[in-house]
């Protein structure tokens, strides 16, 4: 033990922690998620996907939208159309490099905004408390007594077709849940004591809010934001399937999987492939979460 | 217990409240001026003004939501614009079908799930886990609309064993489970449907099963000379909870969630409804019948919260 | 275990900030009470209350240490939180060195912030796990006017050197890499940076290992003497009190049941709470010492508190006037800081009870104790 003499302030208080690896928390993540190959495979073969759509216009080989009556409905690796053409006879790879394009956005964009408005909402709720705190919550309550791929349908269904209908729809299928996240998580934060000694140490409400609950309320939504990607991916082509989304003749998976449904008598091949391009990268962005969320588990 | 019963039974009804707001809401925020539909095109302002105070649209937002859910409490969802028939009728007739399509896949994806599940909580860890693991990825990210075209292609163009959609000759008022000739037309949409639903409920069981597996008594069973099998028994056996609470979620969701199955199928459930309402705008029949279907994935979860806080006390809810 | 010997008081220049001069006490609570509505029911009724804190007065000298002692539960956070005003008390008043805090012509909250900081319990949510350790500790300078996010890095660094933490070593460290005693350094460094002139320490040194709690007393006190602090210091661990306090403070059930100089209420306790209380602690080895409810009968609940002496229930004295009528503690803020006062009939001549003293009895008492000073 310490003499009685020994002034505590040169005390080697250094001595009792070796030298540890300082590091932050998402290099910390990345050190978890470099041996979880299944999920980095996942994440590459997203990256590709993206890629791809984004340089759809250099790798796809004709027209997405120019239609060839001599050319409908051939099989895959006929001529020059390495994975067949549709009832107009346009190339289906032009059209699913093309059709990644909405596809992939209609996964992403929904989910963004309702990370931002349910996160904002939830963070406002959790925070608050009280009255608050019921208000926001109750409302979400009613979004939650409808099933998903039910309040996208219904509401889809009644602004009509379009992709701006479409990102609204899907905006306010994700903003409940992600509203509830946030506010589970805000709330656990509101509890804890460096909240409290950021308050007795005179920053505002807003100062807390922004530097304390936000980069704490983060993660968790953005994990749980991660896992909806797939599902929005899914809703939306769905929507599309159901002709609410892009008008013909622009591509995309869940529209192409449509109309292709009228000829599976004759090119069945060709008329399941938009649906494995959707669901290929529904399956990599579910691996991907997954892999997150566990790598993001600060406890493990 | 009661209490809490009586409490979350309370607590249903401003949910009701809300789900009838929005479902009103629905038919609002449609584009268009539903007025101008109902006139021939060459009708004067006066006309349109008289025809808006005959349906009460003229009146604030607020009176023209209390009639209409003072209509909607005594059953009448107004009349479709397509078949010129009672809202109400129709989407009954649908509700019907597409509640047994749904109780038939919940059924089929629990008995799946609890398999597959079980099998890969015993072997954790091994290839067989992983294969199951995957098995629920698969169900959980697979589209349920190309499933059930893949389905098509395979069973009905490729094979020919089973029909590619319909109900059968024999009308859906006659359809009999029982019969192998009706059967045979809900075999594909019930896989389709049941796919999702299995995938997550094999995560489901899989976790609460091994979760079960892991706890100190098993060991003790274990010890004490219990079999193999009968120790998985008193696993499964402590898991059911949880698995029973996920099946009735999942039931909710299907009942809510076949819009695109019964499509791909032609199969005449309210998701059938709903598609030929979208197609054809006709806005009524879109609001009852997510009216309905709403209505009953709260009741659902109603019961199935109610029927849990009976089976196991133990779980409080807030 | 023997705790170093802390240093002795010593008269000091008036601090800077002073307002009030020497005699005006630093701190005074008077009558505070907080009291949490309980709901429950169908509706969510209001129906019952917790007395977390009922009618607390206190006051605290400059450069003293005040020891506030009393099972967990007791409302001795709450009371913390109050002074602090990161709670709005339902009742009472809180002096800042002569200032009413909160009220109009009284001190703004602002100025109370950079006056008195509170140093939380080393616990998983004491410090922001996503911040840097001098993020944390810069943090609060950073929020105040006229000082910039370089500035109070510099603020951060200097007082992490005073609380014996090399801020090159562990400045960019994150909490769930440092130990205990280190995370309890970085609390205080976070405390200290707004330069306060009195700190509120709840549970401070109650979830350390012993040797670790020894080298924060011995840097509190160090502290103490070097910035002219004055502290509350808050524990349910009677040693560390009797170690660090001047004087002390015993709450039973969000009351004050005897408040004394630490050398008597060590010495010769009158409530027999009190009493419980250091007969449980003082007798075990300090090794095994064990957090545990010190007395025997029914833990105590703030809910729906006892008739009379809240603490009657559980006292082997009690009498038939122990549940009647409630013992009163005296002015605490009248009477000096050697006065010893006690909550209890037994303490108070012709109170009733059949063991209270005869004046006779109360005048050879005071006659063998220093004579009580007045204010
Ligand atoms: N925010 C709150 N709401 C309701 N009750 C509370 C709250 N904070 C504390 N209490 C209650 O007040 C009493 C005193 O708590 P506390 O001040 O934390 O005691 P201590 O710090 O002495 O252990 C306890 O019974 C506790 O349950
Ligand atoms: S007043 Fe009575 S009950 Fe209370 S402590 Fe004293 S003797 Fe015990
Ligand atoms: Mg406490």
């Amino acid at each position: 033990m310490t003499d009685a003499t020994s002034d505590p302030i040169t005390l080697n208080q250094e001595a009792d922690l070796p030298q540890a690896v300082v590091r932050g928390y998402w290099a910390s993540v990345w050190n978890r998620l470099k041996y979880d190959y299944v999920t980095l495979f996942c994440l590459v073969l997203i990256v590709l996907i993206v890629l791809s759509a984004v340089f759809a216009p250099w790798l796809a080989p004709f027209d997405p939208e120019k239609s060839s009556m001599a050319n409908r409905l051939k099989p895959v690796g006929y001529k020059e159309y390495l994975l067949g053409t549709d009832e107009q006879g346009r190339d289906i790879l032009s059209r699913i490099l093309y059709g990644g394009r909405t596809s992939l956005a209609m996964g992403i964009l929904p989910v963004a905004f309702g990370t931002l408005i349910g996160g904002l909402f939830g963070i406002i709720a959790g925070y608050y408390g009280g009255r608050v705190n019921m208000i926001i919550m109750r409302t979400m309550d009613v979004f939650f007594a409808f099933p998903s791929v039910l309040l996208a349908v219904a509401i889809s269904g009644s602004l009509g077709g379009g992709l701006q209908n479409q990102l609204a729809s899907l905006t306010i299928v994700f903003i409940p849940p992600l509203c509830r996240v946030a506010e589970t998580a805000a709330s656990q934060v509101r509890t804890m004591d460096f909240v409290d000694a950021a308050r007795a140490s005179g920053a505002s409400t807003f100062s807390i809010l922004k530097d304390h609950v936000l980069i704490t309320v983060i993660s968790p939504v953005l994990v749980y934001a991660s896992t909806l990607v797939s599902a929005s991916i899914l809703l939306a082509s769905g929507l599309s399937f159901l002709g609410l989304g892009v008008s013909p003749p622009t591509p995309d998976w869940g529209l192409m999987l449509s109309t292709l449904r009228q000829s599976i008598w004759v090119q069945p091949l060709v008329c399941a492939i938009p649906g494995i391009a959707i669901l290929i990268t529904s399956i990599a962005f579910n691996i991907v979460s997954d892999g997150l969320r566990v790598a993001m588990d600060v406890k493990s | 217990m009661w209490i809490y019963a009586l409490r979350r039974l309370i607590l249903t009804i401003p949910i009701l409240l809300g789900v009838t707001i929005i479902c009103f809401l629905l038919v609002q925020i449609a584009p268009g001026d539903p007025i101008q539909s109902l006139l021939p095109p060459d009708a004067s302002e006066a006309d349109a003004a008289a025809l808006r105070a005959y349906y009460g649209l003229d009146k604030p937002l607020v009176i023209q939501y209390a009639v209409w859910l003072g209509k909607v409490l005594t059953g009448d969802l107004g009349m479709s614009i397509q078949v010129d028939a009672p809202v109400a009728e129709e989407v009954g007739r649908a509700f019907a079908n597409t509640i047994t399509l749904a109780l038939l896949a919940v059924a089929l994806a629990f008995i799946v799930s609890m398999i597959l599940g079980v099998i890969a909580a015993y072997k954790s860890g091994t290839w067989i886990d992983k294969l199951f693991t995957s098995v629920a990825v698969f169900g959980i990210s697979v589209p349920t609309f190309w499933l059930g075209v893949v389905l098509v292609i395979i069973f009905a163009v490729e094979l020919n064993w089973l029909p590619a959609a319909g109900m059968g000759s024999s009308g859906s008022e006659h359809f009999s489970y029982l019969r192998w000739e009706d059967f045979k037309f809900a075999i594909m949409p019930m896989i389709a449907l049941a796919l999702p639903p299995l995938g997550i409920m094999t995560r489901t069981t899989r976790s609460s099963v091994e979760e079960v597996l892991n706890q100190d008594f098993v060991q003790t069973l274990r010890a004490k000379g219990l079999g193999e099998a009968a120790v998985l028994r008193h696993a499964v056996k402590n898991a059911m909870p949880q698995i029973i609470a996920m099946l009735g979620l999942q039931l909710g969701y299907l009942i809510g969630g076949s819009v695109l199955v019964e499509m791909v199928f032609n199969w005449p459930g309210t998701g059938y409804l709903l598609n030929k309402a979208i197609l054809s705008r006709d806005l009524p029949v879109l609001q009852g019948t997510i009216l309905v279907l709403a209505t009953s994935f709260v009741m659902i979860n109603l019961l199935i919260d109610l029927a849990q806080s009976i089976i196991d006390p133990r779980i409080k809810r807030s | 275990m023997e705790h170093p010997k802390k240093p002795e008081p010593h008269v000091r220049d008036p601090h800077p900030r002073d307002t009030g001069g020497p005699a005006q006490p630093m701190l005074i609570a008077r009558d505070v009470k907080k009291h949490f509505p309980i709901h429950a029911g169908l509706l969510n009724r209001q129906v019952a209350e917790v007395k977390a804190v009922d009618g607390v007065s206190f006051s605290v000298m400059k450069g003293e240490t005040l020891g506030v002692v009393g099972e967990s539960g007791c409302g001795k956070s709450t009371l913390a939180r109050l002074l602090m005003h990161l709670m709005d008390k339902d009742e009472g008043e809180i002096i800042l060195d002569g200032l009413s805090v909160g009220t109009y012509q009284g001190m703004p909250l602002q100025d109370l912030r950079r006056s008195m900081q509170m140093v939380f319990q080393d616990s998983y949510s004491s410090l922001n796990p996503r911040l840097t350790v001098e993020d944390s500790v810069a943090y609060g300078p950073s929020k105040q006017p006229g000082i910039s996010k370089k500035k109070a890095r510099e603020i951060a660094r200097d007082i992490l050197e005073k609380v014996g933490l090399r801020p090159s070593l562990f400045g960019a460290r994150y909490p769930h890499e440092l130990s205990g005693g280190q995370k309890q350094r970085v609390n205080i460094a976070r405390a200290l940076a707004l330069d306060p002139r009195m700190l509120i320490l709840d549970e401070a040194v109650s979830a350390l290992d012993k040797s670790v709690e020894a080298q924060v007393l011995n840097l509190l006190n160090a502290l103490k003497a070097q910035l002219d602090l004055t502290y509350v210091f808050i524990s349910h661990d009677l040693h560390v009190v009797h170690y660090i306090s001047d004087r002390v403070l015993v709450m039973y059930l969000g009351q004050v049941v005897e408040i004394g100089p630490v050398d008597r209420i060590y010495a010769d306790p009158r409530h027999p709470y009190t009493r419980a209380l250091l007969d449980c602690q003082l007798s075990m080895h300090p090794d095994d010492r064990v957090e545990q409810a010190p007395l025997a009968g029914d833990p105590p609940n703030p809910v729906n508190p006892p008739s009379g002496c809240r603490f009657h229930p559980r006292c082997p004295f009690a009498e038939e006037i122990c549940s009647s009528k409630m013992p009163e503690l005296g002015d605490t803020l009248r009477a000096g800081r050697d006065q010893h006062l006690t909550a209890c009939f037994m303490a108070q001549p012709n109170s009733g009870h059949s063991k209270a003293p005869t004046q006779a009895e109360l005048l050879k008492r005071s006659a063998a104790a220093p004579a009580p000073m007045e204010a």
